[in-house]
């Protein structure tokens, strides 16, 4: 494999395990907040368990998702430093961003929440709580603005050779981000729901702590339908929105090698052959595709072929269509978990309002379990699609893959680089699992932490006083 | 001032500040190797550092986004040029991050001596290694026309980076020892103390021998002469305070002093190579410059305003947070870590 490919596959690798901490973070910083305000309100200390208790889960987690974001930004100069130079004015600013605003509000207040239960008053230690979720919601909406920008370029022009901001807010005002980033969130949202959900139902199954762990439930099943029910929608716009800007990738999400006619159909399952660029097989429903680009029962979609042949015409001659077979199931899979997350979510939330989650039968447990896996499935094949889907462009219509790779960079590097951080991805998701599975084994801590002996080395007495 | 001045500024704050701070947890980390006699003392120096190494790491990554959004050539020449050293302080960064919360989350020496000798190697080769790499730009590498770099192994590792990177870590170290005995309270105080009493003769030589081996190998005596002597005189000064704050057992002042040394250190780092970035080993022609390196005019205006209205809030907070955990920790408080 040349530089290009191992470039890019540490990228997919390194991304998509990313991706599989910061869902969870977000998700759980916004439930254990929600938790530990429903303590400060009603004063009950079960809810101060829970947070403490999912707390914990945080932070493992936390901890992960923070040091492996630190390679995702280093990562930009010194495999992709063409990419760096000619966005550079562009895309490092909301990356400067994201750090100002979002990981300083994240890491400190973390830090105040972890160790300042016995010294800060209720109302500011769950404050700080807020601010940790706040911050994990900013940095999200500052990296999907700048992947909205490689989605579809707004608010620059190209001078000295490379893409020059010429306007800030049109950064923030793109449609692409104003889809892109509610869809995420609540993706994200829902992965920390389902977690909760998942190992809630574990305990119950084994009817353990049922007074923790059943409005552990409640609370993050409440949580787990409102988020799978938004999902769906935010992604209906960003379809929507894909067949004006990005029409290629919605071909290729479609495997629609030929113009779809009117009205079109959707194609629920595909043979693809890229090779021969036709498919041995499909399965389809009437309308519906139709129904998806345009919310009405008319309308075609351009096919692969067809788009091709106006991109060489707009780009110049070489290959505009993305891997098919890849974009088009990675669509379907994420499509499937997302139902999937709504039945179990709605069965759910029935059970625990008619009050009929005791007598559940294990199989509804056993289900909830396995759903934990269902939002990181959908999360991963999601972005598969969108950046898979966007291939051969970085930055659609402006830069190719292939010329943004580090020029001086060497194969072994990036093989040594490559190799070093999967395997300690895959050992740090092992020791992840291995602890959060510890952690609901050990269950929530009843007895409550003894008093703390404070020193203070600015009293007089006892101690030497340091500043004199 | 012009904004290209403004931003080589902020990104020398950053980066002097990612020393000053991390440079102590670093340095708690690197200590836990030699001070503590028991488990519960090592889990006390963890705690002492708990509410803060994250966001202090934090100073590290907004100085990257900074350089990124305000000098995107010298972002991509200097991650691609320097390739395997940032393998490897990012393995180090990974590592140590983790383990800090793995440690104590479950039992058993092999888990726990995992950890701990993750913490060991994760807190001396990133000061280690950004200390070769900043050694190695100021003495010069190879950057090329199109400012493309492709550091050798000699460029990179040679007496006189080896020499600053061994200089950083034992600043650090330091700073670190310092930091403890201010913290606690009960025999880890006093041990930090006596360890750093201790060690100080050998940060001296190490001190020395970067002034003298800077003066030799850099042009930044002859350049900012006056300023770098001016240096020299007040580090001294700091030195001999640090020792006699140490011997008068005010760990507050010794804990100044020794962040003055990386202060010193990092700021004339940033004012000899003004307005320049990386040297050119090639041609100074070659080198990267504020001029060069930079965004355009409004990037540059935008991420000034942003930086203007979020820096106030930002530096508050951190400086609430320490004040919050002001108070010395000791052996019988309730550990987190």
């Amino acid at each position: 494999m040349d530089v290009l490919e191992l470039a890019r596959l540490q990228f997919a690798t390194t991304t998509i395990l990313h991706f599989v901490y910061v869902p969870i973070s977000i998700g759980l910083s916004l439930l254990v907040a929600i938790m530990e305000t429903m303590y400060v309100i009603k004063k009950n200390d079960l809810y101060k368990k829970m947070a403490q208790f999912w707390g914990t889960f945080l932070l493992i987690n936390f901890a992960v998702g923070v040091v492996t974001g630190i390679l995702q930004e280093f990562q930009f100069g010194m495999n992709w430093s063409d990419f760096s130079r000619f966005v550079g004015d562009v895309f490092g600013t909301p990356l400067a961003i994201e750090a100002l605003l979002a990981f300083f509000l994240e890491s400190t207040f973390i830090g105040l929440w972890v160790f300042g239960w016995e010294r800060l008053s209720k109302a500011v230690h769950l404050t700080c709580m807020w601010l940790v979720s706040i911050g994990t919601m900013l940095s999200a909406l500052w990296i999907l603005s700048a992947n909205s920008f490689m989605q579809r370029p707004v608010g620059y022009e190209i001078h000295n050779g490379r893409a020059e901001m010429k306007d800030f807010f049109a950064l923030l005002t793109n449609e692409q981000l104003l889809w892109e980033f509610p869809h995420t969130l609540f993706a994200a949202i829902a992965t920390g729901a389902f977690l909760v959900a998942g190992i809630s139902a574990w305990k119950l199954m084994h009817k353990k702590n049922l007074d923790f762990f059943k409005p552990s439930f409640k609370v993050s099943i409440i949580v787990a339908l409102i988020s799978s029910m938004l999902i769906p929608m935010f992604g209906h716009g960003q379809a929507q929105y894909l067949v004006e800007t990005q029409p290629m990738k919605m071909a290729a999400s479609e495997a629609l090698w030929e113009n779809s006619g009117d009205p079109a159909p959707w194609t629920v399952v595909a043979w693809i052959d890229p090779e021969k660029k036709e498919n041995s097989f499909e399965f389809k429903l009437p309308y519906l595709l139709s129904l998806l680009s345009y919310n009405k029962l008319s309308g075609a979609v351009l096919g692969m072929n067809e788009l091709q042949a106006q991109y060489e015409k707009a780009y110049g001659p070489g290959n505009y269509i993305p891997p098919v077979r890849t974009t088009f199931w990675s669509f379907r899979i994420m499509i499937a978990t997302g139902c999937a997350m709504i039945v179990l979510a709605l069965y759910g939330a029935y059970l625990t309002f008619r009050k009929k989650l005791e007598g559940s039968h294990r199989w509804f447990f056993r289900l909830m379990m396995l759903g934990i896996s269902l939002p990181f499935i959908g999360n991963t094949a999601g972005w598969i699609m969108t950046e898979v889907g966007r291939q051969p462009w970085t930055v659609f219509g402006l830069l190719q893959t292939k010329d943004s790779v580090s020029p001086t960079v060497v194969a072994g590097e990036v093989l040594f680089s490559l190799i070093s951080f999967t395997a300690l991805y895959l050992i740090l998701t092992g020791v992840l699992a291995f602890l959060f599975v510890r952690t609901a084994r050990k269950g929530p801590d009843i007895e409550s932490h003894q008093e703390t002996v404070i020193h203070d080395p600015f009293a007089q007495g006892g101690d030497t006083i340091v500043f004199k | 001032m012009s904004l290209n001045d403004l931003w080589f500024l902020l990104i020398a704050v950053l980066f002097t500040g990612f020393f000053f701070l991390e440079g102590f947890d670093f340095g708690v980390g690197m200590a836990t190797g030699l001070v503590p006699r028991n488990d519960q003392q090592k889990r006390l120096m963890i705690n002492t550092i708990g509410p803060f190494w994250d966001a202090n790491e934090v100073w590290l990554i907004t100085a990257a986004g900074a350089m990124f959004a305000a000098f995107p050539h010298w972002y991509a020449t200097m991650f691609s040029g320097y390739y395997l050293v940032f393998v490897l302080i990012l393995l180090g960064l990974i590592l140590r991050g983790v383990s800090f919360e793995f440690r104590g989350k479950a039992e058993g020496k092999w888990w726990t001596g995992t950890w701990d000798a993750c913490i060991l190697l994760g807190s001396f080769l990133p000061p280690m290694l950004f200390g070769m790499a900043f050694a190695a730009l100021v003495k010069g590498v190879p950057i090329q026309q199109n400012m493309d770099l492709k550091a050798g192994f000699s460029d990179v590792f040679n007496g006189y980076t080896v020499w600053i990177g061994l200089t950083v870590v034992g600043m650090c170290l330091m700073h670190g020892l310092t930091f403890i005995s201010l913290r606690t309270i009960g025999e880890v105080r006093d041990r930090a103390r006596v360890i750093a009493s201790k060690f100080l003769p050998i940060l001296g030589v190490l001190l020395a021998g970067m002034v003298v081996w800077t003066y030799v190998a850099t042009d930044f005596f002859v350049r900012r002469g006056p300023y770098m002597y001016a240096a020299v005189a007040v580090g001294i000064i700091a030195y001999v305070l640090a020792w006699y704050f140490l011997k008068q057992r005010r760990e507050g002042w010794a804990f100044g002093m020794t962040g003055a040394i990386i202060l010193l250190t990092f700021v004339s780092l940033f004012v000899g190579l003004f307005p320049r970035f990386m040297v050119s080993s090639i041609n100074s022609a070659f080198d990267l410059t504020i001029y060069n390196a930079s965004s355009s005019h409004y990037t540059l205006k935008a991420m000034t305003i942003v930086a203007a209205t979020l820096l106030p809030f930002v530096l508050a907070y951190q400086a609430w947070s320490y004040f919050v955990f002001h108070k010395r920790l000791s052996e019988k408080d309730h550990l987190e870590y």
